[in-house]
């Protein structure tokens, strides 16, 4: 039978390339997945990784070279062909439809006419029995990116494929959710079936995985069993050289130092039926300190990110006070002019405008606190000073593109974040407020953002970040606050926060509700 | 009287409401489609040829149809395969159909029409007040009611509808599932084309049996307009097209009868209370948005 000739081979990709115009995005790839194997498949941002996925779901069509399943030569021309052959895939930009519920998006991916009732119950059965609770009936427009990755998973795991292909599952779950997902590919991988996992983050890669492939511009660079590597000899064999780690001196007397970001009592009233209310939120940011917030997805840390901005204005002025001025009722721009600069979680849409170039959205995000430097006389554009601060941005940050001046569509998630977050440190903000600051960015890339960060708080600025990934937080943070149900705990220092104390409190655990505008009254 | 008065309403509801469910699903799907005055009015022209030539009305709305689908056919291979932009093709198209409508019925102009006749049921017709309101108006008029019951249905409750929706939300997802955003596409657009072919055959053959250059009179806009303020869902798009009949049939005998409203007030009066009405309903600002196709007029190019 055919097991003889594959040797429990799944899948074996033979010298497959896939070129963009003058560029070898996937360049002779070869790839062996055994049955039962979890199989991680590591690289930078922009080493072709995603792009071989997608050939190997029929979204991408190769340009030479084969794909065998089973020990039989295979042509994938379109992802129904994949999912006939038992490919299911979780997309790292999610490819769902925000209008529709979750049940309407899973059932647009399962080829037969079950009944959408039907598809919900099976999807929430299976979502609670994985631990990744999901309201089938909720509109996806209105879930948080954790939720949404919920989503993903169980829409791949109903298709019940033979291989599964993740793409940086991880980025957004708590350490326990993550323990669930994991738990959860173990099962897979016991009843016989393939994975094929895509990470940044080794150590559960070395935790988890069978067997490594690593690729580098395009190009497979090593095969190994990442059991006998280290993270350190895997991040090496990604990046190509030593990757320095993020370093974090610790500050002393910064609790005499002056807050420049204050939160007095911060309500908010849900937005839509489906999000989550603020509750009461206080919290102090002193210059020269980084504070983050931790929680899991979905607990009001977007909501909390609008109301510092000024995407959200408040009813009182002091609720919000940046650099000791009322802020409540500013706007953005306002804020900004007080010193205030703000990095949303979503890249493309919020954080940029994609279609334009990055000058552009370099002179969006700063035609009004930088107007003396960009804009002449009668508000005319000054290019040569924005382009030039834009080819600053890009060099400090070291972001990677493919022209001088390119499109922000056109950066990969992690080169685009590198440049937003470049684009308000090179202002040299008082208050730096970021949501997510390396979502979906790959090791080298997260290092430089986490340690521009920590500079720029070093320098006398106050830095607040809000994350879903507790080992940043741990590496970044001067004391960390975890969000619950839109209520965020007094902060806990870091020899206090342990990671089970904050993911205690991230479960919901009361003591660490403590009214914290009684301290400062 | 008063039945008279809701028979005339629906007549006036009527093409308005079958050319805006069309495009409601065309738009569903994310294509703007701006061509439908000019598909209508070809339908008008066609409708009434054939059924002058053939002496059947039937063969007229049925020809109407087919040249309404046919004529979009022409926007969808340009739009959806060459894309170009879809506003520029969809004026285009309005142009192109008036001016080829206009040339094409130059023999037909001051010809007494046919009439698709109403349909009578012995008894239930006879019904007084509401007999003929129900059971005795032309066959469109049940077409209209059974097409906008249906596309509602076929949206909201199939898993067609559903992916067709879904190329509408967001094309390049649709895409990555395997989704063929084109030929869905197609098949919209085509349906987009047919209904307002229909709705043209009921100017020419039902509204005033015979043929005007640009009888469509702009009621291609108007239901362009119904959809939007109707925010894509059938059955506001219903509400709205009679509720516009209603005010126009109203200012008429408001004009008749002679009160002392400037006329050109009136005229406009239509389109001002449709308007406000459709955007009262729309309020909720959360549900306008998810059921604003967001992939609308988005040209849309598969990576290969």
């Amino acid at each position: 039978m055919s097991v003889d000739t594959t040797g429990g081979n799944l899948l074996e990709v033979r010298g497959l390339t896939k070129i963009f115009g003058t560029l070898k995005a996937c360049d002779g790839v070869d790839l062996t997945i055994r049955k039962g194997e979890i199989h991680a498949l590591l690289g930078e941002n922009g080493a072709g990784k995603s792009t071989l996925v997608k050939m190997l779901f029929g979204s991408l069509e190769p340009h030479s070279g084969e794909i065998r399943w089973n020990g039989k030569p295979v042509t994938i021309s379109s992802p129904s062909v994949a999912k006939k052959l038992g490919i299911g895939m979780v997309f790292q930009h999610f490819s769902l439809f925000e209008a529709l519920s979750a049940a309407e998006n899973i059932a647009l991916s399962l080829a037969d006419q079950t009944p959408i009732s039907t598809i919900a119950a099976k999807a929430q059965a299976l979502s609670y029995s994985y631990g990744l609770p999901l309201d089938p009936y909720s509109v996806v427009g209105d879930l948080s990116v954790g939720e949404r990755q919920r989503i993903e998973i169980i829409r791949c795991l109903l298709q019940t494929p033979e291989l599964v292909i993740l793409d940086e599952p991880t980025s957004v779950l708590t350490p326990q959710e993550a323990d669930k997902l994991f738990e959860t590919l173990e099962r897979l991988r016991v009843e016989g079936k393939s994975i094929l996992y895509i990470s940044h983050r080794l150590e559960e890669v070395k935790r988890m995985c069978d067997a490594a492939t690593v690729m580098r511009h395009g190009k497979v660079v090593a095969h190994c069993d990442p059991r006998q590597e280290t993270a350190a000899s895997l991040a090496r064999m990604m990046v190509g050289s030593e990757v320095h780690a993020v370093v974090r001196a610790p500050v002393e007397g910064v609790e005499r130092a002056e807050a420049l970001l204050e939160i007095r009592n911060l309500n908010r009233k849900p937005a839509t039926p489906f999000s989550v209310p603020l509750r009461n939120i206080s919290l102090n940011v002193r210059a020269g300190e980084v504070i983050g917030i931790a929680g899991v997805a979905g607990n009001g840390q977007g909501e909390f990110f609008e109301a510092i901005s000024g995407e959200a204005t408040q009813p009182d002025a002091g609720t919000i006070r940046i650099r000791g001025k009322d802020a409540g009722r500013l706007s953005i721009t306002g804020r900004r002019l007080l010193g205030a600069a703000f990095v949303p979680e979503e890249r493309l849409g919020h954080g940029a405008a994609p279609r334009m170039k990055l000058s552009e959205n370099l002179l969006l995000s700063r035609y009004a606190t930088d107007s003396k430097a960009f804009l002449g006389p009668a508000g005319f554009v000054k290019e040569s000073t924005i382009d030039a601060a834009t080819q600053r941005i890009i060099k400090d940050m070291d972001v990677r593109k493919s022209a001088r001046d390119p499109e922000a569509a056109a950066l990969s998630g992690g080169n685009l974040q590198k440049f937003i977050i470049g684009r308000e440190l090179d202002r040299q903000p008082t208050v730096m407020v970021v949501n997510q600051p390396t979502w979906g960015v790959d090791a080298g890339a997260a290092a430089k953002i986490r340690q521009s960060l920590i500079e720029l708080a070093r320098s006398g600025s106050a830095v607040l970040v809000i994350s879903q990934d507790l080992d940043e937080l741990f590496e970044i943070s001067d004391a960390i606050a975890v969000m619950h149900n839109g209520a965020l705990s007094q902060p806990l220092s870091r020899t206090e926060a342990t990671l089970e104390k904050i993911g205690l409190l991230m479960g919901g655990a009361e003591p660490g509700h403590v009214d914290h505008g009684l301290e400062t009254a | 009287m008063l039945e008279q008065i809701l028979i005339t309403i629906a007549t006036a509801a009527t093409p308005l409401l079958i050319a805006a469910i069309g495009e409601l699903v065309v738009e569903r799907s994310g294509v703007l489609n701006l061509g439908v005055e000019g598909m209508m009015v070809m339908g008008a022209v066609t409708g009434f040829a054939v059924a002058l030539t053939t002496g059947s009305p039937w063969l007229g709305v049925f020809a109407a149809v087919i040249v309404g689908a046919l004529f979009s056919l022409l926007f969808g291979f340009l739009t959806l395969t060459l894309v170009t932009n879809q506003v520029a093709t969809g004026l285009a198209l309005t142009l192109l159909g008036l001016g080829l409508s206009g040339m094409i019925g130059e023999a037909f102009v001051g010809q007494p029409g046919i009439k698709l006749s109403a349909i009578y049921i012995p008894g239930l017709t006879d019904i007084p007040f509401v007999g003929r309101l129900f059971f005795g108006q032309d066959p469109l008029f049940y077409v209209s009611i059974l097409l906008t019951v249906g596309v509602a249905w076929f949206l909201f409750r199939t898993r067609a509808g559903l992916t067709l929706r879904s190329v509408g939300d967001n094309h390049g997802s649709a895409h990555a599932l395997g989704i063929n955003v084109i030929g869905i596409r197609y098949l919209a657009v085509m349906f987009g084309g047919a209904c307002a072919g229909l709705a043209g055959a009921f100017l020419s053959l039902v509204y005033t049996t015979q043929w005007i250059e640009n009888m469509s009179a702009g009621r291609g806009w108007i239901a362009l307009a119904l959809v939007v303020f109707a925010s894509w869902r059938p059955l506001r798009v219903l509400a709205g097209a009679y509720l516009f009949g209603a005010v126009s049939i109203g200012q008429l005998h408001a004009q008749a009868l002679g009160i002392g409203i400037p006329s050109q007030l009136l005229s406009a009066l239509p389109y001002l209370a449709t308007i406000v009405v459709l955007v009262l309903i729309s309020r909720n600002r959360r549900l306008t948005m998810i059921n604003t196709p967001a992939s609308l007029g988005r040209p849309f190019v598969p990576d290969r």
